[in-house]
């Protein structure tokens, strides 16, 4: 066992261990704190995997980003959680029945199944540099990520003017 | 070496934690924090079936790329959808919002 896997190994625990608190905890700034704690575990991931900037963008905009704007609707939206005993039993049964079964079927297929090459590549064998990576970004030839990214642009432009058309006052 | 198995299972686990907390939370806040995570899980499943299945090109990793943004521009429509929830009602447990129109 190398560093890189120890490596990988402590981010996946904890991941774990932060996502399982996400949700099992009843204050909801909380669980945006051990959801920035999650989304942090990722990066690390991604940086043990040699997708530096991966792990940037993940931080920068997923945890910079993301987590404060939830951070700021929770403040906006303070309220009081007195009336959230009433989930009923049937509801909660249901849903733990779903994910076990979910989880055993897919954990079957992903265990079972024989791939090809279980190994990640090497990541010296091909180049994941940041300018590799921005000019892919910007072409238009096979393998290029020209039209996605224009979609993308178009997409948030979209996202800001519906952002204050819905949340503007009336 | 990370084994193909070991990130797949991660991306497994936090993904039905995810779709647990989605079906059991009831406040809107706690359920888009869910969907965070699964977006999550699924961002990690691209990337390490773009490490397995690689043809010099970087497909999984801009879909990764690309995800992030649309999850970013997805949790600020739904925080706005939210914040006008709360003007209007007061509340933003999934129990009070019966009505499509106040």
């Amino acid at each position: 066992m190398n560093t890189t896997t120890l490596m990988f190994l402590i981010f996946a625990v904890l991941a774990v261990i932060f996502s399982v608190l996400t949700i099992t905890t009843q204050r909801i700034i909380r669980a945006a704190t051990y959801l920035l704690a999650v989304l942090l575990c990722t990066a690390g991931i991604y940086f043990t995997m040699d997708y530096a900037f991966l792990g940037a963008v993940q931080i920068l905009v997923y945890a910079g980003g993301i987590v404060v704007l939830y951070v700021f609707s929770i403040f906006l939206t303070s309220q009081t959680n007195k009336d959230e005993e009433d989930d009923s039993l049937r509801s909660k049964i249901v849903s733990v029945g779903a994910v076990v079964a979910g989880v055993a079927l897919c954990s079957f297929i992903v265990l079972t199944h024989k791939f090809t090459n279980t190994i990640l590549i090497d990541s010296t064998q091909y180049d994941i540099s940041v300018e590799r990576v921005g000019q892919l970004l910007l072409s238009p030839e096979y393998g290029g990520m020209l039209l996605p990214f224009e979609l993308i642009s178009v997409l948030l432009l979209a996202c800001i003017i519906t952002g204050v058309i819905i949340a503007r006052k009336h | 070496m990370i084994h193909i198995e070991y990130l797949m299972v991660l991306s497994l686990i936090m993904l039905f934690i995810g779709i647990f907390g989605f079906l059991t939370q009831r406040s809107t806040l706690a359920m888009l924090i869910s969907i965070e995570l699964m977006l999550n899980a699924a961002d990690l499943n691209f990337v390490a079936f773009n490490r397995i299945i690689y043809d010099n090109n970087q497909e999984g990793y801009f879909f990764t790329l690309f995800s992030i943004a649309i999850t970013a521009a997805e949790t600020a429509i739904a925080i706005a959808i939210i914040i006008n929830l709360y003007r209007t009602l007061r509340k933003i447990d999934v129990k009070h919002l019966s009505k499509l129109k106040w």
